[in-house]
Formats: structure tokens, sequence, C-alpha cells
């Protein structure tokens, strides 16, 4: 029988405190520039250079960067679409994120994915994904093929995990229950990364999710080991996921936490946020995660003004250089629409649509 | 008669029919508080309450399969998909279940059920934002596929969808949701579900389209007639399962040309479909191959390139001169 122990993120365990400066300045300017990525995405957005949905992540920066900080980049990375932090912080170049949104070319995914696509197999991360809860079964095949491919393709021990991220919202569609299943019949290196930002899209989780006062519950009936952790705080973020990363390494085993955030900003662009109040939205922006984070790093590790200054300056001018960039690329040419619809091996696929398309710029 | 867009004309017939008949109720996600994200079942939370109007979890299988129970029980619930491309979740519940239920249980459990959902490009989103997919609805019996083109029809279409006594695919044009406004009536005309309309008669060549794909046909028209005095019939299909066979035959055997319009792929699409039927009925009458403007066989694209893979009134007028030019 699997041993069920519900942790809880509430002691100090302090790890985080005993890195270094140079890994916690990593930590500050990876939030700094998804800060930053975000906000001009959203100018961007407005002025109509990315089509699509955005969905940013601004409040919830701690969470991947704490994550992922506890993971290393063997790990595979998988998670819903609010995804642009998960590959900023997995070190995907900006300018090949820019250049995604923008649907150039030079993007991550050829231009033809977008804000919920981003891809980047060099560095494990194995995309975005659009549909609610969809991108959860794939982490349970992730999981068993790095498993497979430790134990039986290279006959040692199983070393490695894969980080399954997704929202509140996901808690309550099939694929993930089945995922979660799946993950502890297979016995599968697996962390199923609940980003509780209190709304699934427009219905807070309490009206739309059973145990909403304690996610963790959803992953006794499956046997995991659990944790639910403040995400509004990179180190305690750290501090409650590097044990259960850990233990997941150790043992191949699943595990679920819940990591408790906000996202400052709507659903997506479109969203009037009708649904909750002004002084909600205020009470979270009090606990941005950034600023707290900064404050830590001016307090207890010495970062001057100066410094902090110093790594604003450098990240605004990493994502301006990422969209002069990514503007510069270009759009797929329409040929590029046919491909990789099947391996081009024959040739790009037309069915019964081609022989070309009309273009009509 | 009021001038209104189409999310205001659907919202009218769901408030209508809802205060016509206790057995309706609205259930999707957001569909409450929010009022749906394009706004479609906005006020009824208030005026009818939480029993009726719910906001559910995301889980469409769930949903789907939720309503599908409430009407074989004898409720008339109208569900909302938030997209099409979310229906791809709820894809067993709809076939195994939605679609055959009455059958299974020899007609003693109908499914009177709506499944309302928008579909289609033109708001440069994403793929599972934009599909046209209803060739795969229209491929499984005991669904009936409806598809409306403007506000007045919407309003109409819905009020015989959801009392009708068979589970319907109400697929929304979003494009066309606030593009523009239609005097809609006090109370539905009535059109029966498995009628096309002959929005335009004409003796040279039958155009046939739906829902979004309706305003560049008519625009193609327009500059048929006035730049190449071409006098097409026009065909809005509305229903495309069950497809109204006879008046495309009617139509073709008199023009004995024709030009289908849809914005889905093209491989297996609703346009093989109608050519099929054409073949079979009108043939002797043909005077030209049928064409098809659609869809790439391709996923949708993102939206740069959109405008490309959506079929517009320039390439429709090519596929009309190239349709007559045949001898």
């Amino acid at each position: 029988m699997p041993m069920t122990t519900t942790g809880r993120a509430t002691e100090p365990r302090s790890l985080a405190a005993k890195l270094s400066n140079e890994t916690l300045c990593t930590w500050l300017r990876d939030m700094l520039l998804i800060r930053e990525f975000e906000v001009r995405s959203m100018q961007a957005y407005q002025n109509k250079k990315i089509g699509g949905f955005l969905h940013v992540y601004i409040g919830q920066e701690a969470v991947a960067v704490g994550t992922i900080a506890a993971a290393t980049a063997r790990d595979p990375v998988i998670t819903a679409y609010r995804d642009h932090a998960h590959a900023l912080a997995r070190g995907t170049e900006a300018r090949y994120c820019m250049a995604e949104m923008m649907g150039r070319l030079g993007g991550c995914a050829k231009g033809k994915g977008g804000s919920m696509h981003m891809f980047d197999r060099r560095r494990n991360m194995f995309g975005g994904h659009g549909i609610v809860g969809a991108q959860c079964p794939l982490g349970i095949g992730l999981a068993f093929a790095t498993k497979y491919e430790d134990e039986v393709i290279d006959g040692g021990a199983s070393r490695r995990i894969t980080l399954c991220y997704f929202g509140d919202g996901a808690l309550n569609q099939g694929s993930l229950h089945e995922s979660m299943n799946l993950a502890g019949v297979l016995n599968l290196p697996i962390i199923f990364i609940c980003e509780n930002n209190g709304y699934s899209m427009g219905t807070a989780t309490a009206r739309g999710t059973t145990m909403a006062e304690d996610l963790t519950a959803k992953a006794v009936g499956y046997g995991f080991e659990s944790a639910s952790i403040d995400g509004m705080d990179v180190m305690a973020v750290y501090d409650g996921f590097m044990p259960i990363a850990e233990q997941c390494r150790e043992t191949s085993r699943p595990a679920f936490v819940e990591i408790r955030t906000y996202r400052f900003k709507g659903h997506s662009m479109s969203d009037p946020r009708k649904y909750r109040t002004k002084d909600e939205e205020q009470r979270y922006q009090a606990m941005d995660p950034i600023e707290r984070f900064t404050k830590y790093m001016a307090a207890e590790r010495g970062v001057t003004e100066d410094e902090h200054e110093a790594m604003t300056r450098s990240v605004r001018k990493e994502i301006r250089e990422a969209i002069r960039w990514a503007e510069k690329s270009p759009h797929p040419e329409l040929g590029e629409l046919y491909r990789d619809v099947y391996t081009d091996i024959w040739g790009p696929y037309r069915g019964t649509s081609g022989p070309e398309m009309h273009d009509k710029s | 008669m009021a001038q209104m867009n189409m999310v205001r004309a659907l919202n009218k017939a769901l408030d209508e029919t809802m205060a016509a008949d206790e057995r309706v109720c609205v259930i999707g996600e957001d569909v409450g508080v929010d009022g749906g994200v394009f706004r479609v079942t906005k006020g009824l939370l208030d005026t009818y309450g939480e029993n009726r109007v719910f906001d559910t979890p995301l889980a469409e299988c769930g949903i789907v399969g939720t309503a599908v129970g409430m009407a074989i029980y004898g409720l008339r619930p109208v569900v909302e998909i938030q997209f099409s491309g979310f229906m791809m979740q709820a894809f067993d519940q709809i076939e195994q279940n939605m679609a055959r239920f009455r059958r299974r249980s020899r007609g003693r459990f109908p499914v009177s059920m709506v499944l309302r959902t928008p579909y289609g490009g033109g708001i440069r989103a994403v793929e599972h934002h934009s599909e046209s997919r209803e060739a795969y609805w229209a491929h499984t019996p005991g669904l009936k596929v409806v598809i409306p083109s403007g506000p007045r029809n919407a309003y109409s279409l819905l009020h015989a969808s959801i009392n009708d006594p068979d589970p319907v695919i109400f697929y929304e044009p979003k494009a066309v949701y606030r593009a523009f406004r239609e005097e809609v009536p006090d109370v539905p005309d009535p059109i029966e579900i498995g009628t096309a309309q002959v929005v335009r008669e004409g003796a040279d060549i039958t155009l046939v389209a739906y829902g979004a794909m309706m305003r560049p046909t008519l625009e193609a028209v327009e500059d048929l007639t006035e730049m190449h005095g071409v006098d097409p019939e026009v065909i809005d299909l509305l229903s495309i399962s069950p497809m109204d066979t006879d008046t495309l035959v009617t139509s073709v055997s008199k023009t004995g040309r024709c030009v289908i319009v849809h914005e889905g792929p093209r491989t297996c699409g609703i346009a093989a479909e109608i050519i099929a039927r054409l073949n079979e009925n009108a043939f002797e009458h043909l005077l030209a191959p049928i064409k098809r403007v659609t869809g790439y066989d391709i996923h949708f694209p993102f939206f740069q390139v959109e405008k490309h893979f959506l079929p517009d009134a320039d390439i429709i007028v090519d596929a009309v001169k190239e349709t007559l030019a045949y001898e």
C-alpha cells in the first residue's frame, strides 16, 4: 500500500534560505523577466501584433520559478495555456517565445501555435495546451517514457520526474482524474501541480470544485503524497516543492501539490472580471510575489537598489530586443501551412484542398 | 420587430423559451454570473435563478452527459459549450448517448436537448477556438445539426431547436455574433428544421452556403450581378442535418450549375455530401462539374493567415466564373 501523508509547507524548512545569492538572484531575474514579457505581450496584443488568445501569468510568477528551480533540466515539463512563464523559466529564449506569440516563423512552434503553445524539445518543455486538462494524460506518457528510458533502455534507476501543471479548473475534468489513477497504477514519477489561482475562468474554485478549501483532498483517493503551498512567495514554493520533488525522484511515485496563487489580470485579455471584487484584487496585489522577494533580497541578501535597477534594466532590454527580433522574423509562408500535418516524407500534405493556397495579401 | 445582433437574438429566444416552459434549463461554463463568454446567456440567471441557469465546472463530458440525463427524464436542457473545439472532450457523450438514446430505448427515452456552441473562424483566434467541424455531427445519425446565418434565422431556429423532440447541435457562427443587426420579429418565423431557404432566386447558377459563409457568398453575389451580369440563385442551408435535398435538387435542376461554400476542411466535408446528393438526384441536369470553395485540409491556422484560409467573395466569384465558363 502506498503511504499517504498530507504534507503542509507551513513549517519553515528554509531550504531556499540556504541557497546562494547567485541562485536567488537568477530567480528574481526570472520573475522580473516573466513580468516584463507579460506586460509587453499585453501591449503587443492591444496593438494587434499578437493574435489568438492571450492568458498572462502576472501574479503567478513565483509558482513557475519556484517549482522549476527544484527540477533538473532533464525533467519534462508540461502545462496548460498560461504557459509563457514555464518556457521562460525553463530557459527558452524570450525572442523565440515572443516570435511565437506574434505568429512568426522564428517562434518556438514556427509561428503556427501562438501564445498557448510554447514548445522547446531541447529544454524538455512539452508545451502549453489549449484544452483544459488535456495535457495531463500526456504528462503520464512523459513520466512513463523517462522511467522506461532510465530503467529499461539504460538499465539503471529511474532518476527523472515529470512536472505536470494545470489550473484549478482542470481538477474537474475527467482527463485529470484518469491521469492521476494511471500514474498511481503504473507507479510513475510525476508531480501533479495544481496552480490554484482561485478562478476557473469566471467561476470561483469553490463554486466548481468539491473540497476547494483543501485541494490536497484530491490526492487522498489516489494514495499520493501531497502538499499545499503558498504560491505568492517563491521561497515558500521552493521549500514546499523541493521535498516532494526529491521524494518523487527517490520513490518513483506520483505526488500532488496545490499551489495557492492569484492571477492579477483576467482569464484572458477579453475578461471584464465581473466575478471578483476590486477589493480582493487589491488585497492580492499587495502580496505581489516579486515585491516580496525583492524586499527579502534587499534586507537579507544585501542586493542594493542599484543592483536591482541594473537587473530591471537588463530584463527590459532583453524583452525589447526580443520584440525587435520577433518583428523582423517573417510570417510563415502559405505553403508552410500544409507542412507538419503529417511527416513531410511525401512532401506537404494537401488532402483534396490543394494545390495552392490563395494568397490574398 | 426590433433591430438586433445575433447575440441579442439568441438571448431573446432563450429568454422566451424559458419563460414559456419551465423544463428549459441553461447549463454550461460561465453561463450564469458571466452570462457566457460571448454574453449570449446574459441576464438569464437574474431572471430564472440558479436552479435553471447554472455555471458548471470545466467538464464538457460531464456537462453533456448531465444534459442527456436531464433530457431522458423529461427536461429540456440547453447546453452551452464555450467553443465548438471543446466539444471534443464530450465526443463520447454526444455520439454514444445524446445521438443514440432514443433509438437505444426504442423511442421511450427521447433526448430533447440543444447543444449550443460558437464555431468557425474570423476572430483571429487559434485552432481549438476557430474550427468548423459540423461534418462530424452530420455524420452521426440521431443528431440534428442547425447553423443560422443571421440574427433573424438564429432567433427562429433556436426556438425551433429547443422545442424539437430530438437532440440538436446548434452551431453559432461567432464571426457573425456582432457583425450586423437585423429586424427580428416578436414571434419566431415558422422555419422548420431540415428546411433550406432560397434567399435569392436566379437562373444561371446555384450558390449554396450556410452560417458565417453566407456573408462572403452574398458579397460575391453582389459582385456577380453588378459586375459580371450573372443571375445566381442562393440557398442558405440552415440545417446541415437533416439536409433539404429537395430544395437543392430543384434549384440545381433549374440552373444546371452549382458552387458550394463552407469553411470546414474539404475532404469529407458538407460540400462532398451535397455533391453526392445532386449527383444522385440531378445528374441529367448538370451542365458543369460542381465546385467546392472550402477551408483547406489542415488544422485551423493561426491568426496571421486566417484570411487566407477562409473562403472570401473573390474566391467565390472566381469559382462561379469557372463553373459558368465550362462547356
